[in-house]
């Protein structure tokens, strides 16, 4: 056990060394004002050789939500593993609330299970004990799993560490461009190429079970729209008219996609029906229209458009086709990003001359600024609805930033090469 | 550990159903099954266009009206069209404020201004194909009021 000078001491040297991987670091800029204390240890792995520290991803998880506040394992008395090892006072001493142990065994052939569970400090008792199993090169699926079986117990909402965030970034090299396809997990790791072209790509859209992306490909010289599978790299172009092919919207069934076609003319929301590959129009007017999404009743859709004079945020109703402004307040209100509640919209909305992501509630027409950025856009809702992800500037480059939807929590996603653009974040995967 | 760019990226897909499983205790086990990302790489069939021709017209922030500074320009690309038609493309461009999908928008607005006045001047509509990229090709990089300026346009090609 380390004395207390010792571990401050142990914590500086910590913190001095830390700016050596701090590029991988999602750093927190702002978080609760009373977070919840939580310690997590280090996973007994009693004698397993792996490379991901699981305590300090389930840490690093906990932390990002702004909700709460861990202790440095240079701080700890003792690293319990199981339940029974856990000396209750040591913890309250510390001011921590919930402790967080667990133990790794093997299972069979390259298989393993981490038991761990969940204990709260104050009442001395375990809240829940679970077990996820898994292979080598899943332990920050197991590690995330873990977070959001905790998240979700004491703060009562769905943790969204096992969810992914598909992105576009894009390189130029001698003058020429490399734009490309990516999905990561939530946290920016394990970042996965899903396509690339030396043509833009713009505008993902999840499938409402996560399997799939539909995005707008210019790799024919004209922008198309496409679907490609995750899991088999199977892709399928869907659209292919003269004039726009844009912003695919996947409808909550799964079996439509809303997006824009300029072939009449000007921009108008479209709709296809996958299984049948029809098309039915849905929007009717000379004005820009474009940006469609989905409420999630599958009933209406939201969309941008300038036909009021400039870029608002309107309704439309799938079966009537009437359409309803919904914004009002400044001159650009555009690409309405829905809230699972289907009642608090984040949108790109300019104030004075930046432009900003503003949370708009459908019921009481208040709209809130939630980033201080500038050049913020693109704007997508986690789906618990806690936080979104959007695409800002610092300088000239291109990068992606979180904020909750109270703006109570804020932080910068991990610095990737080139220009970062047009988060799209996945459903719930489980 | 050995990862290999087959496992790069895996996905949770549970076998279990997870009903209850924060509050109830003990064998309550969740399997990690394995999924995987594939990448694609396509080959864009356009080939690279050469160099900008030149023609350049440019337009004041979300607006697709056209500049007088433009008239001369293209009446003479106009009459020379006339005089030898060939195909040509209008590619419609938009700086980096505002949303992506409402600037490709915009950038088409751009470009079909362009095609309006050409045709009215005698041009005929089939030589000319428009196209939009939006704010996603910039003619100058930065973040400031000269570089949207030169990024607000319409390439003739």
């Amino acid at each position: 056990m380390l004395s207390r000078k010792k571990s401050v001491l142990l914590l500086l040297l910590l913190l001095a060394s830390s700016s050596a991987w701090s590029e991988l670091i999602i750093r927190v800029t702002q978080g609760n004002d009373k977070p919840t204390m939580i310690a997590v240890p280090p996973i007994a792995l009693n004698g397993i050789q792996i490379d991901e520290d699981i305590g300090s991803i389930v840490e690093g998880d906990l932390k990002r939500s702004g909700l709460f506040a861990a202790i440095p394992r240079t701080d700890m008395l003792a690293f319990p593993s199981t339940a029974e090892d856990v000396y209750f006072r040591d913890w309250r001493i510390l001011g921590i609330e919930y402790l967080v142990v667990g133990s790794m065994t093997i299972i069979g052939e390259g298989r393993y299970q981490l038991d761990f569970s969940l204990l709260n400090v104050t009442r001395q008792k375990t809240v829940f004990e679970h077990s996820v199993r898994g292979t080598k090169v899943q332990m920050r699926d197991l590690a995330h799993l873990m977070s959001d079986k905790i998240y979700q117990e004491i703060t009562g909402i769905r943790g969204v560490f096992s969810t992914r965030i598909a992105y576009v970034t894009a390189n130029r090299v001698k003058g020429k461009y490399i734009y490309r396809l990516n999905v990561s997990d939530a946290d920016g790791a394990r970042e996965k190429l899903m396509l690339e072209s030396r043509e833009p790509i713009m505008s993902a859209s999840w499938s409402p079970s996560g399997k799939d992306l539909a995005y707008v490909s210019f790799e024919t010289g004209r922008p198309a729209i496409f679907r490609q599978n995750l899991m088999t790299g199977a892709r399928q172009q869907l659209t292919n008219f003269s004039g726009l092919n844009g912003a695919p919207s996947w409808s909550p069934d799964g079996k439509k996609l809303a997006l824009v076609l300029s072939k009449d003319g000007n921009p108008e929301i479209y709709m296809l029906d996958l299984a049948l590959n029809s098309f039915t129009r849905m929007t009717r007017h000379f004005a820009i229209d474009t940006e469609p999404t989905w409420m999630p009743d599958g009933k209406h859709l939201l969309f941008t458009s300038d036909r009021g004079g400039s870029p608002q945020i309107y309704k439309l109703n799938v079966a009537s086709k009437k359409v309803q402004r919904l914004t009002f307040r400044g001159n650009y209100n555009a690409r309405a990003s829905l809230a699972p509640d289907g009642r608090t919209l984040a949108l790109v909305h300019r104030g004075t001359d930046v432009f900003h992501i503003a949370s708009f509630d459908l019921i009481t027409g208040r709209l809130i600024e939630l980033t201080e950025t500038r050049l913020d856009e693109s704007p997508t809702v986690a789906p618990n609805g806690a936080m979104l992800i959007y695409a800002t500037k610092q300088g000239d480059r291109g990068v992606l930033a979180a904020v909750s939807l109270d703006a109570g929590v804020r932080y910068v996603l991990p610095a990737r090469r080139g220009d970062v653009r047009e988060p799209a974040w996945s459903p719930f995967l489980r | 550990m050995n990862i290999s760019n087959k496992f790069g990226l895996t996905a949770i897909l549970l076998s279990l159903a997870l009903a209850g499983c924060s509050s109830a205790p003990i064998d309550d086990t969740t399997e990690i099954e394995d999924t995987t990302v594939q990448t694609v790489q396509v080959d864009t069939t356009i080939e690279d266009a050469a160099a900008a021709a030149g023609s350049v017209f440019y337009f004041d922030f979300d607006k697709a009206v056209l500049k007088s500074e433009s008239r001369a320009a293209l009446l003479a690309h106009s009459s020379a069209l006339m005089a030898s038609p060939r195909s040509v493309r209008l590619e419609g461009h938009a700086d980096e404020r505002g949303t992506r999908e409402y600037n490709m928008a915009l950038g088409e607005r751009r470009a079909n201004a362009v095609k309006e006045f050409m045709v009215l001047q005698g041009v005929s509509g089939s030589l000319i194909e428009v196209i939009s990229y939006g704010e996603e090709r910039a003619a100058s990089y930065g973040s400031n009021d000269s570089a949207w300026k030169m990024n607000r346009r319409v390439e003739l090609k």
